[in-house]
Parts: C-alpha cells; structure tokens; sequence
C-alpha cells in the first residue's frame, strides 16, 4: 500500500511545510507594514508630545490606546527624527540594564516584575499628573524605592537614560495591542 | 570508536556540566520570589535568570551536538568529514561560553552604547550573549552544518533521516541571524525575536530531536527504518504544518494585527497532534519489544521524552494558548509552568537518552541497568512536575486575581506577592527545585558509574530481553 512507502509521507512534509511557509512569508509582510511606527498598530515616535489614555472600546470589544492633545514630556516639543533618536537611546537601556529578565513588555521578558507595556498609565503615577509624570518616573529609575513587597534594583542609570526609558514606555503604551492587557487600571480605580 | 564519537562524549559531558550549572542558578532564582531583597544590587534576580536560561539552551544545544556526532558516523559508514576542524570548534565553544558566563557574574550589566551590545550583555531575553559570542556560537553551528553536510556528501548511504536533518540545518543557522539586531521598534524587536525563539524551540528543534529520537529508537529496539523514517515525515509534515503558523500564537498581544488572534490559535490548537503521534510511536514500538531493551535507562528516557513532550508542550500549551484564555495567562507564572514542562519533556529527556546509549557505546555494553538510574529518574521527573505544579498554581492565580480582576497594574502584582496560593506555590517550586537536584545528582553519579560493574550483573536484562 502507498502509505507503507516514506516516500509518500515525504512528499506531505515538504508540501505542508513549503505551503505554511509561503503563508507565513506573505502574513509577515502585512504584519511588518502594520508594525512600523507610523502603521495602523504602532504610533510615530512624536507620540510622545501628546496625552495618551487607554479605554474601551465597545465597538472592538477591547481596550485601546487613544492619543488626545498635547501633552509635553520634559517641557520639550520633540520632532519625529529627535523623538526617535531619544526613544532608539531608551531601547539601548532597556537592553544593557537586561530589563526584560525581571519585566515583561507586551507580556514577553521575565515574570519577577510588573509587565510594562502600560507603565506609563500605570495609577501608581496618579499623582504626577500631566507633564509632571515623566520627571517623576525618570527620577524613580535613577534612585528606586521599594514599591510594596520588590525593591527595584539600581541600576545606575544617568539622567539622559532614564529619561530615554520613560520616553520609551511612554511611546509602547500607544502601541494598539488587540487590547492586553485587558481592563488596565480600571479595579484600581473603582 | 570513530573519533566523531569521542567528540560526542565531549560535547554530551560538557553539556552535563551546564545542565548541573542551570539547576544551580535555577534554585537561585527561586529563592528571589521568596526573599525579594535577596542580594538586592548585588546580583540582582535578572543576572542569575540569565544565566538559568542561557546554560538551559546551551546544554541542550551541546546535548544535540553530541548526539549528532555520536550517531553519524553509524549512519554513514565513516568518520566524519572535517572531525580534526570540529575538534577545535568543541573548545572554542567551551570557551565562549565560560567568558560570557564570566562577564554575566562579574560585570553584569554596561552602558547603553553598542559596546554593552558587543561585549557585555544583549539584554534580550535568551538572546543576552553579547555579539561577538554570537558571532561564535554561529561558526560553531556553521562547522557542524559543514561536517553532516559533507559527511552526507562523501558517503554513498544518504538516508532520509540524514536528509531531513540537512534540511533543518539551513533555518536552525539562518533563524540565529537575529542574535545580532537591536531594533528600537518594540513591535518589530518582538516579532523578529519570535521567529529565532518559537521557530527554534517549537519547530527546527523538534525536528532535531525527532532525527536524533529516529536513530536512538533504531538503537535501542531495532525498529526498523522505514517505520521510524515515515514516523519521522510524518511528524516534520505536523510539526512545521502546525508550527510555522502556530507562531501566531506569540503574536497576539505585541502590536502586530488581530487576524493574529485567530490564525494563532487555530494552529496552535492543533501544535499537540505530532506530539500525540510521537507518543503512540514510541509506545507502539516498545510495546512490540514488551518494554525489554538491554539499555533500560535509554527505553524509560526516550519513552519520558514522548510523554513530556506530549503532556509539557502539548497539553501544558494548549492549555494556556487560545488567545480568550491567554489574553490572561500570557507572561504569568502560568507560562514559566508551561516552559519548564516543555523543555524538560521535549528535550532534556531526549538527551539524557542518547546520553545512556553513549555511555553504553563507549563501556561496550549491549545491556545497562542497576539501582542509581531508577532513583535519578524518579527524582528528577518528580522534581520537576512539582515545580511544574508548584508554578501552574501560582500563575492560574496570577492570571485571574492580578490579570482578569486586578487589571494588571503594578498594585495588582504587588497585591498578588502576598496571595497565599502564589506564595505556596513559589515556595512548592523551589522545594521541588531541590528535589530535582538530588535527580541531577543521582544521574550524574549514575553515568559515572553505570556499566562499569560486575559484568554479569549488567549484562542480566539483555539475556531477558533476547529470550
């Protein structure tokens, strides 16, 4: 009988995995298209300059990010080509300081710390309103203290890198994520 | 023995030494959730996680090498092509590795400038090496693609195992081309990272290990070819069927579209099916043999290995997969559950099966068996799935109480460190921790040991198995 020939089961592993290919191939163009700043689901970088929420949104059916007004983070208009070069500085420390092996971002890293994909929305910051916020949590990465039960590392960042990571998690939580993490800060803030 | 072989024994003892070295900064890491401030700016729980999880991928990767150079020349019918080249790799490998380990202990962490990039820490989780080791990593991967490539090239006997591992080879080195990148774009860093680390772990490793479990099967119960060659063609047309779409599942969340959502979740739904077929494999083949083999530490290994794979990555990912379910579970203890379920089952306990066949290939011995490998097996498998449970209970609670009611925040992981159910199962994890390194223990004392006793003690299961 054919199936007791490899040959015939052969010829279903290169079928199958040349077909799942192709699709993969033609879905990461869509999907690198949609992923680049400026693309349906990742903001320019100049989003920083302006207010940031995230709510529900009944028609999707999921939380989304939305961008209102300005808002100024360090009382500085940033253009797009220095927003990106402040937010490239911001992902070089996130990686030298390994970040993501205690954190998550979009839920991937380590599960020792908070994800931080909506940090900056975090209610923890509720007191630093506005353009406020971003001094604040800068000066919290330069000289951690203990929040509840973790004690964050210092990890001797200067003034320029933390404020690069606050311009960084500023920019991610603009980032339209099919809506994770679900129903962010709203037990906080009932 | 071919010399090929006694590079094996190198690379399967060196990837020993790491396996020892991953459980020891595995306990460590453990002991963080416990004690939060435990050598608070000192070494800080990411430097002993990654270590923990770049010895796991190196032993592992060592283990394969090993069980390639160890089998090949069987499957060729001569030494391997360019053994004197892989000689010198095997210790530049070794090399490597103690350096970056080196500097991940010592120096930690740099600056943000491209020379922390280069030479201190990537920073990108499984990808910390810095690059000039990943430059090494991918000359080593280049000269054992080299030596079955050219093996297969100078030998007349090209079987169709030999082909499908050919094959792997070119996504297996070009996949690890995404060491190097860093990209500002979140999104794209991600899913860039996901091809290297889904693409490896849940495919070209799978088929890997399915080559290496291919040649261990024919060994260690004489299945015959064609029955483990179209095993094998089934589960590469399930594996990358199911897996190369299935990779949609770590795209649900990280900016990419929704039509994610449900691609990801279809194929990942059905990413068990080879693992089932891998497990029916081997129980239809042992069965056919009434579970005797000579080697009976290899036949509870390889079948531990069908079982684990099948129940750790199979089921322990379905679980958690479906985006209406991991919307929640995703980046919670849940998935380090699921990790060190898969990874044990999927592949540590393939290794430490082609471990024994080496270990009896080199002793000369048809037949091992004794005391020290039961109790080994039994610890280190208990070990492992009361860490796996340990970290099932804590991420469930996790995922409903941080994640579902708590919405995420910070307060909500914060509240989440004083639940008694997360507490208990992080202390049931390091507990269980310490079990499994008593198994580590045992095998080691084991493998050292094991067929170099009595003769005809040894030698009494293969009698049994011939009658």
């Amino acid at each position: 009988m054919y199936t007791r020939d490899p040959a015939f089961w052969r010829a279903g592993a290169i079928a199958s995995t040349l077909f799942m290919s192709a699709v993969l191939v033609i879905l990461a163009v869509n999907s690198l298209d949609a992923i680049t700043p400026g693309g349906s689901h990742v903001p320019l970088y100049d989003v920083i300059n302006n207010q940031i929420s995230y709510s529900y949104d009944s028609a999707r059916g999921e939380y989304v990010p939305k961008i209102g007004g300005q808002e100024l983070l360090f009382n500085h208009e940033y253009s797009e080509t220095e927003a990106k070069a402040l937010i490239g500085k911001g992902k070089m420390v996130i990686q030298s300081r390994a970040c993501m092996d205690c954190h998550t971002f979009f839920g991937n890293g380590a599960y020792y710390a908070p994800d931080l994909t909506r940090a900056w929305l975090d209610p923890v910051w509720a007191e630093y309103p506005g353009t406020k916020r971003g001094d604040a949590m800068a000066a919290f990465l330069m000289h951690p203290f203990r929040l509840g039960y973790h004690e964050m590392p210092n990890l001797h960042l200067s003034r320029d890198e933390a404020q690069a990571a606050v311009a960084y998690l500023k920019w991610m939580s603009a980032v339209d994520t099919n809506g994770f993490p679900n129903g962010f800060g709203v037990a906080q803030a009932k | 023995m071919y010399r090929s072989q006694r590079l094996a024994l190198r690379y399967l003892t060196a990837a020993m030494v790491l396996f020892g070295l991953m459980v020891v900064f595995g306990i460590l890491a453990s002991i963080y959730y416990v004690h939060p401030t435990f050598l608070l700016n000192t070494f800080n729980f990411n430097t002993a996680k990654i270590l923990h999880i770049n010895t796991l991928i190196i032993w592992h990767l060592m283990g394969f090498f090993g069980a390639v150079y160890w089998f090949l020349p069987g499957e060729t019918g001569r030494e391997v092509e360019g053994i004197a080249l892989a000689e010198i790799m095997f210790w530049v490998f070794c090399a490597a590795v103690a350096i970056v380990a080196a500097v991940f202990i010592f120096v930690q962490y740099g600056a943000s400038d491209e020379f922390s990039m280069w030479f201190i820490n990537q920073g990108r989780k499984y990808v910390e090496a810095p690059r000039w080791a990943a430059i090494g990593i991918l000359a080593v991967a280049l000269v054992f693609g080299y030596n079955v490539v050219a093996s297969a090239v100078k030998s007349t006997r090209r079987s169709g195992i030999l082909m499908v591992l050919i094959f792997d080879l070119i996504p297996l080195v070009v996949l690890y081309l995404d060491a190097f990148p860093a990209m500002t774009d979140m999104s794209k860093d991600l899913f860039w990272w996901w091809w290297l680390v889904h693409l490896w772990v849940e495919a070209t490793w799978e088929i890997l290990i399915g080559c290496i479990m291919a040649w261990a099967l024919m060994e260690l119960l004489g299945t015959s070819r064609r029955v483990v060659e179209s095993w094998l063609y089934v589960e590469v047309a399930l594996v990358l069927g199911t897996g190369i779409l299935g990779l949609g599942h770590h795209y649900f969340w990280i900016g990419t579209p929704g039509y994610w959502l449900g691609i990801g979740g279809f194929f990942s739904a059905l990413e068990p099916l080879p693992l089932l077929g891998m497990v029916i494999h081997a129980i239809y083949d042992s069965g056919t043999r009434h579970l005797r083999a000579g080697n009976r530490p290899a036949l509870y290994w390889t079948l531990a290995e069908a079982f684990g794979n099948f129940i750790g990555a199979g089921v322990w990912g379905f679980m958690m997969t479906l985006p209406q379910i991991n919307l929640y579970s995703h980046g919670t203890q849940w998935t380090a559950s699921h990790g060190h379920f898969a990874f044990w089952g999927a592949y540590s306990c393939g290794v430490i099966a082609v471990l024994y066949l080496a270990v009896a290939g080199s002793r000369e011995r048809k037949a091992l068996d004794g005391r020290a490998w039961k109790w080994s097996f039994a610890l280190l498998n208990l070990g492992m799935l009361g860490m796996v449970g340990g970290l099932l209970v804590a991420g469930m609670d996790q995922a409903f109480f941080e994640r579902a009611l708590g919405g995420s925040t910070w307060g909500a992981f914060i509240a989440l460190q004083h639940r008694p159910w997360y507490v208990e199962g992080m202390w049931t994890r390091m507990g269980f921790g310490v079990l499994f390194a008593a198994g580590y223990a045992m095998l080691m004392y084991d493998v050292l040991t094991i067929g170099k006793r009595r003769r005809g003690e040894a030698e009494e299961p293969l009698k049994e198995a011939a009658a």
